[in-house]
């Protein structure tokens, strides 16, 4: 843990103790103003020249509130995942997951996909490097269906709008997809159905192209946190404001019967709704941060839990563009197995829980 | 000095190619610097993540965008 080697990047480097200390600034800076997040913005609103209980008072305290303590949440939460996160790097997963069996190798999948840094940009390189090294189709799959579902701007976004046991619920139910739905896929074997191309790799086992170990120090790890910080913000702020806005304008203004009426409420709803609810979120092209807070005004109003899990999951593991991508290494059938069999397992989480609940 | 960055054409591996044309330009060194965008290739050097940077042949970075000093250090 020198200083000496982020010397030798910069020219004046900060001791150890500073990035500490201020990490500890941060957290209890970060505390205490989350805190008063909720009086700050009913005094903001308290401002303006509209009624607080009007569909339009309502509408912007629910904007002012949400808008600051998401992304309080995000910048702590993403900052926290991004230093685990160079604990894990995609080829040691890869190195985890060779040859381990079906059913074990699944669960384990699952898991990596969440801790192991992941772009959806990535997933092509990424799923050949997994299979040429032997690691099972479906064992790749549960890898590739968790790693975006299952993600940490999902699970804090469910968290601060919706409440912890929904936020429990859907990573509980997201891995458990990603771990079924693989293992269905593996025992199809499918192995058939890759591009030819992929399949030459397979057998021809390219070498692993490393990089020299690179053992970094705790302070690099902060660096990689708030790289993280920095990237994931880049890509959806504006997504974020923006499904705050729709979820507030559903908050102030549609009235809660409509709702009832398009989604069926609770037990022995519109049966249909689920299922519809799946096929609606595959062409929408969003991420968690533009859908989660239109879920949350929708569970506000009443929509079913099942039906809205399901949804919510449609549109971040069955999203168009991702199939686009898995086209370049899986033939047309392949991907629609793919997409039936998680759709399937999606459909199984919605039933579940409108019946349920 | 043979170059070359993999990557499907994303914003990232084109931040890339802007920074290694740059600081070979600062620093005047001659290299010839080439984009492969086709999966194939890419998986051929067996990188899991891009955009990443080969140089003569070899894989020096992969999974970001190198920062200035990375790319002055691999150019060496």
């Amino acid at each position: 843990m020198s200083a000496d080697i982020t010397s030798s990047h910069h020219p004046a480097p900060r001791p150890d103790w500073v990035w500490h200390l201020g990490l500890v600034a941060f957290v209890a800076g970060w505390f205490a103003i989350y805190r008063q997040l909720p009086h700050w913005s009913e005094w903001l609103v308290a401002q303006l020249p509209v009624e607080r209980a009007s569909h339009t008072g309502e509408a912007l305290a629910f904007f002012f509130y949400d808008t600051p303590k998401v992304m309080m949440l995000l910048t702590l939460i993403v900052f926290a995942m991004g230093v685990v996160r160079s604990f894990f790097s995609p080829e040691r997963t890869r190195a985890l997951l060779a040859g381990r069996r079906e059913g074990v190798g699944n669960v384990m999948a699952a898991g990596l996909g969440v801790l192991t840094p992941f772009c959806s940009c990535s997933a092509v390189p990424l799923f050949i490097g997994l299979v040429s090294a032997g690691v099972p189709l479906g064992v790749t799959f549960s890898f590739l269906i968790s790693a975006p579902m299952v993600n940490e701007v999902a699970l804090v976004l469910l968290f601060g709008l919706v409440g912890w046991k929904v936020a429990a619920i859907y990573f509980a139910f997201g891995l458990g997809v990603a771990v079924v739905a693989g293992w269905v896929i593996g025992k199809l074997h499918l192995e058939g159905w890759l591009q030819d191309w992929v399949r030459d790799i397979h057998s021809g086992a390219t070498t692993p192209g490393a990089v020299a170990a690179d053992h970094l120090t705790l302070v690099g790890r902060y660096r990689q946190g708030m790289e993280a910080v920095h990237e994931i913000f880049g890509r959806v702020w504006l997504w974020i404001i923006a499904g705050i806005a729709m979820g507030a304008a559903i908050h102030g203004y549609v009235p809660q019967e409509l709702m009832l009426r398009i989604m069926g409420s609770g037990t022995g709803g519109n049966w249909w709704s689920v299922p519809a609810a799946v096929l609606l979120g595959i062409p929408m092209y969003t991420n968690a941060a533009g859908v989660i807070p239109i879920v949350e005004a929708l569970l506000g109003k009443g929509a079913p839990l099942g039906t809205v899990l399901a949804f919510m999951m449609s549109v971040i593991a069955l999203s168009a563009p991702e199939m686009i991508i898995l086209r370049e290494v899986l033939t047309l059938r392949l991907v629609g197995v793919f997409i039936a069999v998680v759709g399937s397992g999606i459909l199984a989480v919605g039933f579940l829980f409108n019946f349920l609940i | 000095m043979d170059i070359k960055v993999l990557g499907s054409g994303c914003a990232k591996c084109k931040a890339t190619t802007d920074i290694i044309t740059r600081v070979a330009a600062e620093t005047g060194r001659d290299i010839t610097l080439e984009k492969i965008e086709d999966m194939r290739q890419i998986a051929s050097f067996g990188v899991m993540t891009t955009p990443a940077v080969i140089v003569e042949g070899k894989v020096v970075h992969k999974g970001s965008v190198p920062s200035h000093d990375e790319v002055l250090a691999f150019l060496g």
